[in-house]
């Protein structure tokens, strides 16, 4: 088994769900008795390469090229398309990430394999990947096989383990021939909001919900964010009613999260919003209604007014995070 | 402008998944099924760009009959004539693509769109496997598009942020929650859509390249424990997460 895995970066760092994607494809690569090789595409990427050693991967292809400064998704692909039957590769795997989901459909297309997208887990059954991916915002998984000679993987973000070991990859070069046609679009800015993390990406999570009563006391919830150092979520309704940006929603129509922790505030449980939040491994619950359905998904939950639990709660965390 | 829209029948979002009898897909009884949201957002793009650049809107769907009411609502939305692909069967997303795409070839449209995913599998594949198929530009998760002169700009969603994309049409776009508010079918638009043409083909066959093995329900979450009623429980609950949980 000969598997390549994408790997991004952003601001000149690798991303962690990357560093996540590399790892797993490393372990994969040597329970199946397999080679995996890393690959960095963009312009400057070489410099940071080297870091894949540190999650098992021993050798990295960069193709770092001054015309693919600006990031374009039909030039990534014919890259990693390109690099992939270079290496002949049997496997591709990327993130399930903006990038990842945006590029594995069109390499998947040129290599003639079956995709299996945001997967949470791969195995192996003898020699035969087994990958398991939620279906209906995580009401249900299958678990799927890709039945063509090569497989092409996306793995979810924040559920696979990044885990920094020791030692370097080996860099090598390579270079692709791009012609204007390739760049079908092309991205000319990129606004990335600082502050809080998203919530596809953050270990602990504050979700409000119509509980809170008016939009400005949504201030409770981003107190108690700061605090955690955690990503504000939203339910339906309250993005419904123009309280919070489509962005926080968390849910069957919005974001499928599994943070670390999950601080639901305010939020009944509806059989959509349980849907994408309910793999979280830690689940808290602040509600007036006893038997609202998230007390069902909730590790430990408190029947009470958000508006005192919820300031006494962020102090508590203040002082005990010495914040 | 020619446009198509995609659109998919799925199961409402309310709905409790049971898995089938044969193992490997859900218990269809008693579920109702929807114009799947994203979708929905597509529709209403897709009117929007006919009405500014006049031209025709046309909806695809590729599934069995039941489809008819998906397609029906987008034509009561004010789409202008639909295309059924039936196949009784289920297909991977590859399946789908490959069929769409063969359709949409005959077609020739300006712009394409899609909802960012269906949500019943959830892939966020089909979109771009045919812009792959068709050789076209494709922008994903489109949270504001600006088309004009044969050119869109357009932001997406990224993680804590957005992107903005350029390209130049005919091009695929995949449209998030953001984009803009679809319309509800007025009631003139319910009546004159059941004079609007469904034309029915058989679609193309494909062979899976991703098979379901099979389906399962995740691990139910046993319930946990009320820690209290109001905030005096706040300092037990602390020091749960911070010893039990080892989350703080």
């Amino acid at each position: 088994m000969k598997i390549l895995v994408f790997v991004e970066q952003r601001d000149g760092s690798i991303k962690k769900s990357s560093f996540e994607a590399a790892q797993a494809a490393a372990g994969l690569a040597s329970k199946a008795g397999g080679t995996c090789a890393g690959l960095v595409v963009g312009s400057g990427v070489t410099a940071k390469a080297a870091e894949l050693g540190a999650y098992g991967i021993g050798r990295v292809i960069a193709v770092d090229q001054p015309d693919l400064a600006r990031h374009s998704n039909t030039a990534v692909a014919k890259v990693i398309t390109e690099i992939a039957q270079r290496e002949g590769a049997d496997v591709v795997v990327l993130s399930a990430s903006s990038t990842g989901k945006d590029l594995a459909p069109r390499v998947a297309v040129q290599l003639e394999a079956g995709l299996a997208a945001d997967c949470v887990a791969v195995t192996l059954d003898g020699a035969l990947i087994v990958c398991t991916r939620p279906v209906f915002a995580g009401k249900a998984l299958v678990d799927v096989t890709v039945e063509t000679p090569v497989q092409v993987l996306t793995l979810r973000p924040n559920v696979f383990t990044a885990t920094a070991g020791q030692g370097a990859a080996a860099v090598e070069t390579a270079t692709v021939q791009l012609g204007a046609g390739d760049f079908g679009t092309v991205v000319t800015e990129t606004r990335v909001a600082s502050g809080r993390p998203d919530v596809t990406e953050a270990d602990v999570i504050v979700s409000g919900g119509r509980g809170l009563k008016a939009p400005e006391h949504f201030r409770l919830i981003e107190e108690l964010a700061d605090a955690l150092g955690a990503a504000v979520g939203a339910s339906r309704a309250v993005v419904d009613a123009g309280w919070r940006p489509h962005d926080e929603q968390v849910g069957q129509t919005g974001k499928t999260v599994a943070p670390t922790l999950y601080v639901a505030c305010g939020i009944s449980g509806a059989v959509q919003h349980l849907a994408g939040m309910s793999s979280s491994k830690y689940i808290v619950a602040i509600n007036k209604d006893k038997d609202a359905p998230i007390f069902q998904v909730a590790d430990y939950g408190i029947v009470g007014d958000v508006f005192e639990v919820l300031p006494e709660l962020t102090a508590q965390v203040r002082a005990m995070l010495g914040k | 402008m020619k446009v198509v829209v995609c659109v998919n029948h799925v199961p409402d979002t309310e709905t409790k998944i049971k898995v089938g009898p044969d193992g490997v897909s859900i218990d269809r009884t008693g579920v109702n099924y929807m114009l799947s949201p994203y979708d929905e957002i597509a529709v209403e793009e897709a009117l929007r760009l006919r009405d500014k650049f006049k031209g025709e809107v046309i909806a695809v769907s590729l599934g069995p009959d039941q489809h008819k009411e998906t397609l029906r609502k987008a034509l009561a939305m004010g789409v202008d004539r639909a295309v059924l692909l039936k196949d009784d069967s289920p297909r991977d997303s590859f399946g789908v693509a490959h069929a769409l795409a063969e359709e949409l070839r005959a077609i020739a449209p300006d712009a394409i769109m899609f909802g960012k995913q269906s949500i019943d599998y959830d892939g966020s594949q089909v979109g771009t496997m045919v812009a792959e198929l068709l050789g076209l530009p494709s922008v994903a998760v489109v949270v504001k598009m600006d088309v004009q002169d044969g050119k869109a700009v357009c932001e997406r969603e990224i993680e804590g942020g957005h992107e903005v994309v350029e390209t130049k049409l005919p091009a695929v776009f995949m449209a998030q929650k953001g984009l803009n508010e679809p319309r509800y079918p007025s009631l003139k638009g319910i009546m004159a859509a059941k004079s609007k043409p469904i034309e029915e083909k058989p679609a193309p066959p494909a062979t899976a390249r991703v098979v379901v093995q099979r389906m399962r329900k995740p691990a139910a979450k046993g319930s946990g424990r009320i820690v209290g009623t109001d905030k005096g429980a706040v300092g037990e609950l602390v020091r749960l997460l911070h010893e039990e949980a080892k989350v703080i």
